[in-house]
């Protein structure tokens, strides 16, 4: 129940066209197609994640890479099922290893998250309960999957901790969330999420409140952590640079839709959707010292005041009069392992598929 | 800790000096004692020896400081009225309002809460607006009214629990109270639900708004991500947090649900402070009075003292500012 036009990009499969020769060597964990979410609003539903499709194989990193108001983050959220009040899911499909949690009973879908499919969250200061101690937050997250004694939990919260570099665990998870720093505390949120070493876990700018250096740190841990529980991961970001070295694959999302994905590499050394070229040149070490840095031309649009067409049209040199309606999601390459959602590419994309 | 309780109880000294010198002063400019205590056709001669005798002849300030002197000693004055200390008549009416008004808070607390939490977590469901139309009616309608409408449904037309009076008191380990016995339960009943019912509605609302903000943080997402049911999201990671607020507000209430206990009292004919305040006021029983106030600002020093306690006990981040030990 989308307000926009069907979009060409329903009919036409999007990625399966020829996966069946060029099949990724990896499972797919999560397969998502046609997720769509959209508010309640004084002028009616807006639509805030538009027809997102897109899969994950076992143990991939994959970037969703957006400007705020893009819809990356209500992705994150509609994916393990927790869109509240104003919002609501409107469609789609998320297959996780094969199940459908769309559409799923609560009582079941609890039983999903935090064990096979986590999140940690942007603000480290926020994400824990200020008046419950670590180990009561961390036993409480391996009994609600687990069913162990209590004894048992704690060796488990201490060996976490200590994974995630928490020093001397053991009297550290007596205190409360505001005896650690921001830095410790995300940590603390990560060790949380791979209690259970989930199929996949979904970070949402788990690192944009940390300043550059523990940035860097717990980038790197996060991952070592992930690859060695063999967990894939959505890392959501503004942050076009954090991903560029974390991901495998890179998802960029404008208003509410993917409009580029592709192999991390590819994408950022030949980006196809202008929009994409435009973040690329907007990084600032991209720039010549002393000249201006570039910029996109104009900013997000609101979802109340989007067209019908592409929404990056109005901000777009190369939009034309053919740029009024929605473009279909289009794949090229090897494996058909590139997709964009324009009809002005900055690049040949060669034949269409 | 211990400095945190020092200097609260520092500052608890003050405000009863300070409230000591209000009520002394604000009581010697109502009316003048002596003429109703002394026969009708009383002489000036005996109406001055009357005055003498009561001391009401010296300077107020004379007045003031051998009244701090005699209070520090526990000596609030004799009733003009009955001849008897005043403090003790105070006290022996003491335990029946702290029972009204602690099963009226108690009522409160296990009504007003869920309730409250109920309407933050659903405030567009027909439950959660019900519950809000219901507050309403408990702040607007008048204490005494509401006391006579549960009187005259309960007690006269339905005839379950009596009208009034205090029943007979029950023991348990040692402490004697209306609260351990049946009867006494029977008749604590109505003037307690009258007590409650506007502090229900106030802790509903109260409740109410402390759910609704704490349901949207991003912890309460993080523990949904978690995988915890919601039974113990909503009872132990909301109730938690909103039980400052809780606290804040009921620390306050309870002082007032024992010092304004006087309507309800009245109207159900209870022998508690309340009524001897209204009784003593009309015979301008001046120590009576004076007595009253002093130890109903006794215990809301006292009552604010606990919710600050609690506070500490319920949120580590105040143990850390009052000066306790940080990691």
């Amino acid at each position: 129940m989308t307000t926009s036009a069907p979009s060409v990009a329903r009919v036409l499969p999007s990625q399966e066209t020829s996966s069946h020769h060029t099949a990724p060597l990896r499972n797919a964990v999560l397969k998502v197609r046609d997720l769509s979410v959209a508010f309640a609003s004084r002028g009616g539903a807006l639509t805030a994640v538009d027809g997102v499709s897109f899969n994950l194989a076992a143990g991939e990193v994959m970037g969703i890479v957006g400007e705020s108001g893009s819809g990356k983050s209500v992705t994150g959220l509609a994916l393990m099922g927790l869109i509240g009040w104003p919002g609501r899911l409107t469609g789609g499909s998320v297959m996780l290893e094969g199940e459908e949690l769309i559409g799923m009973p609560e009582s079941e879908l609890r039983r999903i998250r935090g064990r096979r499919m986590a999140m940690i969250l942007q603000d480290p200061t926020s994400t824990l309960n200020p008046v419950l101690r670590i180990d009561t937050q961390m036993i409480e997250a391996i009994r609600a999957h687990d069913t162990v004694s209590e004894r048992a939990a704690r060796e488990r919260v201490c060996e976490m901790l200590s994974r995630v570099g928490i020093p001397s665990p053991r009297e550290r998870m007596l205190n409360y969330p505001h005896q650690f720093s921001g830095g410790m505390r995300q940590r603390i949120a990560i060790a949380i999420a791979l209690l259970h070493r989930p199929a996949v876990l979904i970070a949402d700018e788990a690192t944009t409140a940390l300043d550059v250096s523990i940035q860097a740190q717990i980038l790197a841990e996060v991952q070592s952590l992930a690859e060695e529980a063999g967990t894939a991961m959505i890392w959501i970001t503004h942050d076009l640079s954090v991903v560029a070295g974390l991901a495998d694959r890179i998802a960029v999302m404008y208003a509410g839709r993917l409009v580029e994905t592709g192999r991390v590499d590819q994408l950022l050394e030949a980006p196809a959707h202008p929009y994409t070229a435009g973040l690329i040149a907007c990084v600032p070490s991209h720039n010549i010292p002393g000249t201006e840095v570039a910029q996109i031309p104009g900013s997000t649009p609101s979802l109340a005041r989007l067209k019908a067409g592409c929404a990056f049209a109005p901000r777009c040199r190369r939009s034309t009069a053919v740029c009024g309606q929605v473009p279909p999601l289009v794949s090229w390459g090897e494996a058909s392992e590139r997709s964009i959602r324009c009809f002005h590419p900055v690049i040949d994309i060669g034949a269409r598929s | 800790m211990h400095a945190y309780v020092i200097r609260r109880l520092g500052q608890s000294v003050f405000v009863l000096i300070a409230i000591a010198l209000l009520v002394f002063v604000a009581i010697y400019a109502i009316g003048d004692p002596v003429s109703t205590l002394a026969p009708q056709d009383a002489t000036t001669a005996e109406l001055e020896g009357v005055r003498q005798r009561l001391g009401l002849d010296r300077p107020i300030y004379v007045q003031f400081f051998l009244f701090l002197s005699n209070a520090a000693q526990g000596d609030l004055g004799r009733s003009f009225v009955y001849g008897e200390p005043a403090l003790k008549l105070v006290l022996e009416r003491f335990p029946a309002t702290l029972e009204l008004a602690l099963l009226a808070a108690f009522l409160a607390v296990t009504i007003g809460v869920p309730l409250g939490v109920y309407a933050g977590l659903r405030p567009d469901s027909l439950g959660g607006r019900g519950i809000m139309v219901g507050s309403i009616f408990g702040f607007s309608l008048p204490s005494f009214w509401q006391g006579l409408m549960l009187i005259l449904i309960f007690a006269i037309v339905l005839r379950w629990v009596p009208a009034g009076g205090r029943g007979d008191p029950g023991m348990l380990l040692g402490l004697q109270s209306a609260l351990f016995s049946l009867d006494g339960l029977r008749h604590l009943l109505l003037p307690a639900v009258n007590l409650s019912l506007f502090k229900v509605a106030l802790l509903i609302r109260v409740a109410r708004a402390a759910t609704r903000e704490v349901a949207l943080q991003d912890y309460i997402v993080f523990a949904r991500a978690k995988g915890l049911s919601r039974t113990r999201i909503v009872w132990v990671h909301i109730l938690k947090n909103i039980m400052i607020p809780v606290i804040t507000v009921l620390g306050l209430e309870l002082g007032s649900l024992i010092a304004f206990a006087i309507v309800t009292e009245t109207v159900f004919a209870y022998p508690g402070m309340g009524k001897l305040l209204i009784d003593s006021i009309s015979q301008l029983d001046r120590p009576v009075i004076v007595a009253y106030l002093m130890v109903t600002v006794v215990v809301f020093v006292l009552i604010n003292l606990l919710a600050d306690l609690a506070y500490a006990a319920i949120d580590p981040r105040v143990r850390l500012a009052g000066g306790g030990k940080s990691a």
